[in-house]
């Protein structure tokens, strides 16, 4: 890989819920997928093909384009031993790295810490979303929380007059001088003053944003705009997180599934075109994960929660194509009527660690694990 | 730290035993009397229960909310804001900090309010009996695996988080004990669940199966016998160290933030007298719940813990909602609020693990201090709110106010809330940017009103806000 000027980006798209691996990456020719989706499956004329073996549902429009010019890796098998199929147990190992216990430090949070260790930078990482997802946390490292649009982000949004706001934030600033050895006090000190900081720093964002590309208005595309805004300003931040759901269709999936990746996807097409062209695509990668994927046999209506999923890379630097295989749909190859995993998701993790952020992998996801050659 | 004035005191006792109070209200329970204010929260029955009928028919989605949030938190998050009994509901909380069941397994929330349900009605009799309600019941059951405790292949899960999590405590039993525990708990288990499909959730019912269960002696914490579930219970709870243990937990909830429970084998506590006279009142009144209430609402250390408890998001957005007012009716963007608490940390129903949610200051990081602040300052900076009128209504019968006077007053209002020399010096400066606050003309009133709400958002934005 050609050397790069710039620091490398990571952005990591959540789709929350567990999204439906065969309804995304569909093995159209697979007589199985026909017979064991005959409420859910996606007709043949729906069908945009990669090649021989897998298309695209139609609603997957701009991911297809993304595939033909070269920059889309698709995982295959995705997931771990032992899935126990539970949202909240299941999104937090996908975080944390720990599958036998309760892990407490987000993958992302250390990759933070390591970035930055002497917290130089606290947008170092910047996640849109009303809640610090646990991937990002890690006790003492700060991360931006844009909880609603970037513009308005900061303490105290309903106080919306400009001198007024500064004047009440200067306030708030020096009420939070912190107080050495005073234990919790001084620990809200330093992370409000972070927070203050932050928001300090991301606010000049929106100001310098100039484009032409046109997001569509849904949550995920605003999401997106807001890291491309953040992205442009140069403000030294590696780490972008969001997410998108519900994908947990166990019922009407149909169009609740149609309807979340045209969300998606038209949201990452109006992305990548904005970074292109801003001439800032390719110092950053996409990586796209859901923390399941779906039974193979429907419900009659929708999908229950399965093991092995899909996840994608997308980037200008990624060698597209697919990695790994889809695990068999044959009965008796099946974990409980899921597709058995056969590719770690720390796997992906380290692939990045180590390709693309340059840091050791085994510190950061507790252990090895085969890296991908999407990256190379 | 100065603790002048029964209203002070008061809502230092609200904000415990309950969610916090406005002043009318801290005013009328100051005239019936503190020692009367405790005993009215100790008998919950004496005030009307939760209108559930009101909630379903703003919510009818809450009768029965199945598997996804923000259902089962719609309906726990009204309970929280409209109950008349404050501590029977604290108290509920509080068992649910200490048997926590989550709902990522449980998957079910109609059964997790069941659970709830249970503590309520029960978290304030006897702490034996409610321990063996909580070994029947089927969402622990399910959530600790002792469906699948047999006494051909015992599964220790349930015996030991019982002794370590939610009586003993670690270091207080022997590893034989955990297994001999587990042993005679075998075979309490549900009946089989009716599958979802097509019809949806059933209730799930407590069986025990006798042909499951090991009957042979166990020895147990010294005792020799042919034990069930119910002879371990009744062991357990003679251990001092259960009386410790669960009396602890009280002080850490109730009084001030101990260290997190991990640590308890290995730290001492803050005040080994306090929870020594707990413990002592715990064991002579044969585990009754409302005995050591009443000793530790009463107790001097109780009243001079002020703001010694870093509050729970629990308590931010509960006692925002409660004091800022209008929220009594389930209207719709209520399952946006009660979700909340889950943004600042603390999904309700659904604790992390069996261990709980870290308390105390591991509540903060950058993502949740920004939550808290400003979802309570969107509250007190919404002059249209009934709370925050009542709090404007007293400011303007004071009439012409010094920016000295208004940010004291502000402080007595909202809480009363002690903020220390230098915070309180920036708000006074703050006010002094303002001048007088006047209200004889409509401008003067329109402009006195929206100072004094941005004066509102500047105090709940300090650090010892979060504190209760």
């Amino acid at each position: 890989m050609a050397a790069m000027q710039k620091d490398p980006v990571l952005v990591v798209v959540q789709l929350t819920g567990g999204n439906d691996y065969l309804n995304t990456v569909v093995p159209y020719n697979n007589p199985l997928y026909r017979d064991n989706r005959k409420a859910v499956g996606i007709g043949d004329n729906q069908i945009l093909r990669l090649d021989g073996d897998y298309g695209f549902p139609s609603f997957l429009a701009p991911m297809k384009r993304f595939w033909d010019e070269g920059k889309l890796a698709i995982m295959h098998g995705v997931g771990y031993l032992d899935s126990p199929r539970s949202h909240f147990r299941s999104m937090d190992i996908w975080h944390t790295c720990e599958a036998d216990k309760v892990g407490t430090e987000g993958w992302l949070g250390r990759v933070v810490r390591e970035i930055d260790p002497k917290k130089e930078n606290v947008v170092t990482a910047v996640s849109f979303g009303p809640c610090l997802f646990r991937a990002l946390a890690v006790p003492g490292v700060p991360v931006a929380c844009v909880a609603g649009p970037l513009e308005t982000y900061g303490f105290l949004p309903a106080i919306q007059e400009k001198a007024q706001r500064q004047a009440v934030l200067d306030r708030f600033s020096r009420m939070y001088t912190p107080i050495p050895g005073s234990g919790v006090m001084e620990y809200m000190a330093t992370t409000g003053l972070d927070s203050l900081k932050g928001a300090d720093i991301l606010k000049v964002a929106p100001g310098k944003y100039a484009s032409e590309i046109k997001y569509p208005d849904t949550p995920i595309a605003r999401k997106l705009k807001g890291i491309a805004q953040v992205h442009f300003a140069d403000l030294g931040t590696r780490v972008f997180y969001c997410d998108h759901g519900s994908f947990d269709t166990h019922a009407g999936q149909g169009p609740i599934h149609a309807n979340l990746w045209t969300s998606v996807s038209q949201g990452l097409e109006a992305f990548m075109a904005d970074l292109r062209a801003h001439d800032k695509a390719d110092n950053v990668i996409i990586l796209m994960f859901s923390e399941f994927g779906r039974r193979v046999r429907d419900n009659g209506s929708g999908t229950d929660h399965g093991a092995a999923g899909v996840t994608f890379v997308i980037g200008d630097r990624v060698k597209g194509g697919h990695y790994g295989e889809m695990p068999s749909l044959e009965g008796g190859k099946l974990v409980q009527g899921d597709l058995n995993p056969n590719m770690d998701f720390r796997g992906i993790y380290s692939t990045i660690l180590d390709k693309w952020l340059h840091m050791d992998p085994v510190r950061i996801v507790n252990g090895t694990y085969d890296q991908l050659a999407f990256l190379n | 730290m100065a603790h002048t004035g029964d209203i002070a005191l008061m809502a230092h006792l609200m904000r415990r035993a309950g969610f916090g109070a406005g002043r009318d209200e801290l005013e009328a329970r100051v005239a019936k009397g503190y020692d009367a204010t405790v005993e009215e929260l100790l008998h919950p029955e004496t005030q009307p229960p939760v209108d559930h009928y009101t909630l379903l028919r703003h919510q009818p989605s809450a009768l029965l909310p199945g598997g996804v949030p923000p259902m089962g938190n719609i309906n726990y998050m009204y309970y929280l804001v409209t109950t008349q009994r404050p501590l029977e509901e604290k108290m509920a909380l509080f068992w649910h900090h200490v048997f926590a069941t989550g709902n990522s397994k449980v998957d079910n929330y109609d059964q997790m309010l069941e659970q709830i349900d249970l503590f309520r009605n029960y978290g304030m009799g006897n702490y034996r009996d409610l321990l063996l309600k909580v070994a029947k019941n089927p969402s622990m059951i399910f959530w600790l695996d002792n469906n699948q405790n047999h006494g051909t292949e015992v599964n220790e899960n349930w015996g030991r988080e019982l002794l370590e999590l939610f009586s003993l405590g670690a270091g207080n039993y022997t590893e034989v004990d955990v297994r001999e525990a587990s042993r005679s708990f075998t075979g309490w288990s549900f009946e089989t669940k009716i599958p979802r499909l097509p019809y949806g959730r059933f209730p799930w019912k407590f069986e025990y199966r006798p042909e499951d269960h090991d009957d042979g002696e166990k020895t147990f914490l010294g005792h020799k016998g042919n034990f069930n579930g119910e002879n371990i219970i009744d062991i357990i709870v003679e251990q001092p160290a259960c009386a410790r243990f669960i009396c602890r937990h009280l002080y850490n909830f109730f009084v001030a933030d101990e260290p997190q429970v991990p640590a308890w084998s290995l730290e001492p506590p803050r005040d080994p007298a306090a929870i020594d006279l707990l413990a002592r009142t715990f064991h002579e009144n044969k585990c009754e719940m409302k005995p050591v209430l009443r000793t530790l609402f009463t107790s001097d250390f109780f009243k001079n813990a002020r703001y010694m408890h870093l509050k729970s998001p629990a308590e931010v957005v509960v006692g925002t909602l409660r004091q800022m007012g209008g929220y009594e009716i389930a209207m719709p963007g209520y399952g946006e609020l009660s979700m909340q608490p889950s943004y600042m940390g603390q999904d309700l129903l659904n604790p992390p693990s069996v261990e709980g949610w870290h308390t105390g200051q591991e509540w903060i990081n950058s993502g949740s201090l920004m939550a808290r602040i400003n979802f309570v300052a969107e509250q007190v900076g919404n002059t249209s709110l009934p709370g925050v009128q009542a709090i404007i209504k007293r400011l303007r019968a004071m009439g012409v106010l010094e920016p000295e006077k208004l940010v004291d007053s502000c402080l007595d209002l909202l809480g009363p809330v002690e903020v220390n020399a230098n915070t309180k010096k920036e708000l006074v400066e703050q006010a002094k940017e303002w001048g007088q606050i006047r209200w004889d003309t409509a401008a003067n009133a329109q402009t006195a009103t929206k100072h004094i709400g941005e004066l509102l958002q500047l105090i709940v934005a300090t650090r010892e806000y979060q504190f209760a």
